[in-house]
């Protein structure tokens, strides 16, 4: 291909001009966009978007900011499911469908990248980053302009995928790009590229969050917290970030050398030269198992806590339930060839993985049953966060089963790559993480913001979610014991057709749940005054964040609190010791915002699209820029303020409800 | 509270129950082929699904049970059911909840080691017969058969004897892909430069459906072939049939490997050595790998000049 000095391998042509799907859905994010841009004009908002939002490295609004990403990119991957869903329901009975494959193939991968990375990700570690810091008592995260890089980095990754929609192809190799079709030969386009550079951006982010958040949690317990002190979704996200670490970096040697195949030639994974394919597919995994369990240990912690405070209960097994969590956290390591058990290894390994990968299900069946034992002799609260915690339960057993039975490998020899697969890690994910991500949303929600969900839409949403996946997974499942594999983008089978049909009415069921939930925000913004949480304590929770106000102060805690074991909040309570408005404050060391990880953000989009492209200057020039940032940032040293004791005192009164100046001395 | 979550938990048994019945239909259903094989290996590997499943539902069942029933009993509403704020440890239970899962992993964990090795797919099924020799190529997007027993070939069909065993030599021309016959058995990968093994055997006449069950680009849909179990007359003929055929000289082989989908065809004879060829990726033309690696292992000075090809002595250019 000619490339230009100016523009690399761009033209006009890069615009799909002529599909009217795409430019239908560019069109509606270009109004989007658009109409965001035009009401913080006309609100004059732009400014309280730079210094609230866009520099903040407050971690409780940086968590908010994941989680509006989280849901924007939730509404983009379901709708590539919607695509998949109809696709292969009217393409089973000898139509042809509305997707030639050259589009179906780009749309199952970009709904496998995006709920993964830009969905289920940047959701558990919002709620992380809301929840961890006031659970332990500190006052932000041990790094905050990292937080603030990370945040921009993992947004910067998302908007390549939706760029790449608009300008060029995004990938059509499946979502975790197997060589060789993921070469050069094979995939000359720019969608791999896209997906490289995406994936590299973003995951740089992500480790990051990980070095950050375990450093947090090591050093800025409150005093007597100690780690068997902490609470679990404490003790979960340390687990997860632990993995992170450990994990992030395999994925992003992998991508580099496989992006060192296709821009440099080099041949690590092409057959020519001595390289094996082989050698991707289990560097991939071995990254690839531990994410599976980086997503959903956090929402172990999240089923935990809600099903302790809702029943009224401190945890059953708290011990177990640290133990268990190490278990699986070490094991997750050592499980990565399940994934492949057809690719001819011998018996003994693949008996070893599948015999490991069975282990784990000892340890998270524990965990089922601390849970239940929680609300044994317990006051079950059916509040909307522990509906997502029985639905969990349910169908996590379900998923949970479907996967012990695919890690014996025999069984594994006929189920692999089937639709069987595809409905068990869909009941695994939406099951475990959805419905975890869901529970802690609304668990959280009047924490981060001050104000319950509406309760009723949760239901509606909850109830379609949860009979939306059974009628769209079970003849899933089904279709896997008849044969049918996965990716396919047309069929022509009329038993299958029926099933297909089924599954696609099961997609909408879930439609009306998300609806469910976007209608929910909107209402209880709307309604906010109604919903108001005045306590700070909305659900008699057991925990430190609920000894905070709703929303906490921007300092967290006006004066640390000093913990003697677990429940601390509640102790607190039983004690008659929980916070008050005291006479006077001390002054509060803070850091300052700080633009510079949003404007690194911007850069590494502009590096990203570059090098996609192979526009060379702008690469350069984009890369010198993001590392002068970095040294400039480096060298500012008024980073931090003292929040003056005056203010405290004003802000904790108007918790309390008391008048500001009567306090005010 | 009390009438509506009543009503709520009345939904959640009825979904339930639904849910169940459901997927029994779908289940005894005689579509679902891989719970209706037709050779040895199949047979097993379904016993195994069955076995596994009704372990796991030992637990899964009161599982769900318990959910169920603690989360009614325990209702905040119902208020005359015991209510034990700080009980959260008890050594008896949580030995029981250890213990449970650990027995089953360990009886299934025993079923894997054993079938692992009795399904291993490179283990030759025991038979008085000799197995016959298929060797499987997949290509951009068709499935090339090549039987040496025969001295033929055939593209998107694959014959078989019914009752003999097949042994499975399998390559791929560039992608990965997937051999799978879903009632015959066990799937492996087909990958370049490689060799993967298979044992399988028909023990019933029929047209099986064949699917490349790894997705390898944009004509992966059709990549479909018919798996034949035939019995000895039909297979005679089938033979026969392939005999008349063309031959499968390189010339028919790059029209093959050019990227596009491919209906059935047959090939009378095939020139010697190809399928070693397409392994050692030199079928088009280039240096085979083998003979590249047995080069780079000469020791000695490196020769001076273009690199030859050690077959035919003419030089060779590698292609960028």
């Amino acid at each position: 291909m000619n490339e230009s000095f100016l523009f690399g391998k761009l033209t006009l042509d890069a615009i799909p001009f002529h599909e009217p799907i795409i430019m239908g859905a560019v069109g509606g994010m270009v109004l989007a966009g658009l109409a965001v841009v035009g009401a913080l004009t006309y609100f004059k908002a732009w400014k309280l978007l730079w210094d609230e939002w866009l520099t903040s490295v407050d971690h409780k609004k940086i968590g908010i900011m994941y989680i509006i990403l989280a849901l924007v990119m939730l509404l983009r991957g379901f709708a590539d499911a919607l695509m998949m869903r109809s696709q292969q329901a009217i393409a089973s009975a000898g139509a042809a469908g509305y997707l030639p494959p050259e589009h179906f193939d780009q749309v199952f991968t970009a709904h496998g990248v995006i709920m993964i990375f830009f969905m289920a990700m940047p959701f558990v570690i919002g709620l992380m980053n809301i929840v961890m810091p006031l659970q332990i008592g500190a006052r932000d995260v041990a790094f905050p302009y990292l937080n603030s890089l990370s945040f921009w980095l993992t947004a910067a990754g998302a908007m390549l995928v939706n760029i790449s929609l608009a300008i060029g192809e995004f990938a059509h190799a499946g979502w975790l790009a197997y060589p060789p079709l993921s070469e050069l030969p094979f995939s000359p386009g720019v969608g791999v590229d896209y997906y490289i550079w995406a994936l590299q951006i973003s995951g740089i982010g992500t480790l990051l969050t990980g070095v950050n958040f375990i450093t947090t949690i090591l050093k800025m317990r409150a005093p007597g917290m100690k780690l068997m002190h902490m609470p679990i979704f404490t003790w979960t996200t340390l687990c997860a970030n632990m993995l992170i670490v450990a994990a992030f970096p395999i994925l992003t040697v992998t991508l580099a050398m496989l992006g060192l195949d296709r821009y440099f030639g080099m041949h690590f994974f092409t057959h020519d030269g001595g390289g094996n394919p082989m050698m991707y597919v289990n560097l991939i995994w071995a990254w690839g198992h531990p994410e599976v369990y980086i997503l959903v240990i956090p929402c172990f912690g999240i089923y935990s806590e809600v099903v302790a405070t809702f029943s009224g209960k401190s945890l059953f097994g708290y011990k177990s339930m640290v133990y268990a969590t190490m278990c699986i956290t070490v094991l997750s390591f050592i499980v990565w060839l399940h994934h492949f058990f057809t690719m001819g290894s011998g018996a003994k390994v693949n008996a070893f993985f599948g015999i490991t990968t069975m282990i784990i299900s000892i340890p998270t069946g524990v965990k089922i049953f601390n849970w239940l034992f929680t609300m044994y002799r317990g006051r079950v609260r059916l509040e909307v966060p522990v509906l997502w915690t029985i639905g969990f339960i349910i169908t996590f057993a379900i998923g949970g089963m479907t996967g012990v039975l695919m890690a014996v490998p025999p069984a594994d020899f006929v189920l692999h790559n089937s639709l069987f697969l595809i409905a068990h890690f869909h009941n695994a994910i939406i099951g475990g993480v959805v419905f975890g991500v869901m529970a802690g949303f609304s668990y959280w929600f009047p924490k981060a913001t001050g104000f319950k969900l509406d309760p009723f839409l949760g239901k509606v949403s909850f109830w379609s979610w949860f009979i939306g996946f059974y009628i769209a997974f079970m003849p899933i499942y089904a279709l896997g014991l008849m044969g049918m594999t996965r990716r396919l983008a047309h069929v022509d089978n009329p038993v299958w057709h029926a099933y297909l049909i089924v599954a696609a009415v099961g997609a909408v069921i879930i439609g009306v749940g998300i609806a469910a939930t976007v209608l929910q925000v909107v209402l209880s913004i709307v309604r906010r005054d109604k919903l108001k949480d005045t306590t700070g304590d909305p659900w008699n929770g057991r925990t430190l964040e609920w000894a905070t106000s709703s929303p906490p102060a921007f300092y967290n805690f006006a004066n640390v609190p000093v913990v003697k074991g677990i429940d601390a909040f509640w102790t607190m309570k039983q004690e008659g010791k929980a916070p008050k408005l005291e006479p006077s404050y001390a002054k509060i060391h803070m850091p300052k915002n700080t633009g510079t990880g949003f404007i690194i953000g911007i850069l590494s989009i502009g590096l990203g699209f570059a090098l996609t492209w192979h526009i060379w200057w702008m690469a350069a020039g984009a890369f010198l820029a993001m590392v002068g940032m970095t040294i400039w940032h480096s060298f500012d040293e008024h980073r931090d303020w003292f929040v003056p004791s005056e203010t405290v005192a004003r802000t904790e009164a108007l918790h309390f409800g008391v008048k500001a100046p009567e306090v005010v001395q | 509270m009390s009438p509506k979550s009543k009503w709520t938990s009345w939904i959640k048994v009825g979904a339930r129950a639904a849910t169940l019945a459901v997927a029994a239909v779908l289940l005894s259903g005689c579509d679902a082929v891989l719970l209706d094989p037709k050779g040895p290996i199949g047979e097993a590997e379904r016993d195994i699904i069955y076995l596994a499943t009704g372990l796991m539902l030992l637990v899964v069942v009161p599982v769900i049970g318990m959910t169920v029933a603690f989360a009614w009993k325990y209702r905040a509403s119902n208020t005359k059911a015991t209510y034990a704020p700080n009980w959260n440890h008890s050594t008896v239970i949580e030995a029981v909840v250890w213990s449970i899962p650990v027995v089953i992993i360990l009886i299934l964990g025993t079923v894997t080691w054993i079938s692992s090795h009795t399904l291993d797919p490179r283990r030759p099924i025991a038979s008085a017969q000799k197995p016959l020799e298929v060797q499987v190529v997949s290509l951009d997007w068709k499935w090339l058969f090549i039987y040496p027993e025969y001295g033929v070939a055939s593209v998107n069909e694959l014959a078989l004897p019914v009752g003999r065993p097949v042994h499975f030599s399998l390559t791929s021309s560039g992608v990965m892909n997937a051999f799978f016959v879903p009632q015959l058995g066990t799937q492996v990968y087909t990958m370049p430069g490689m060799q993967s093994q298979l044992n399988l055997r028909a023990d019933h006449a029929g047209s099986y459906l064949g699917i490349s069950a790894n997705y390898s680009g944009r004509g992966f849909a059709d990549m479909n072939f018919k798996a034949l179990a035939m019995e000895p007359a039909a297979l005679k003929d089938w033979i026969a049939r392939a005999k008349a055929a063309t031959p499968l000289d390189t010339a028919a082989y790059r029209t093959l490997a050019a990227p596009g989908t491919h209906s059935v065809a047959l090939y009378g004879t095939v020139e010697q050595g190809l399928y070693d060829r397409i392994l050692n990726q030199c079928a088009l033309g280039g240096i085979c790998t083998n003979e590249a690696v047995s080069m780079a292992r000469i020791k000695g000075p490196v020769p001076k000049g273009p690199l030859c090809d050690p077959k035919t002595g003419k030089p060779i250019s590698i292609k960028s």
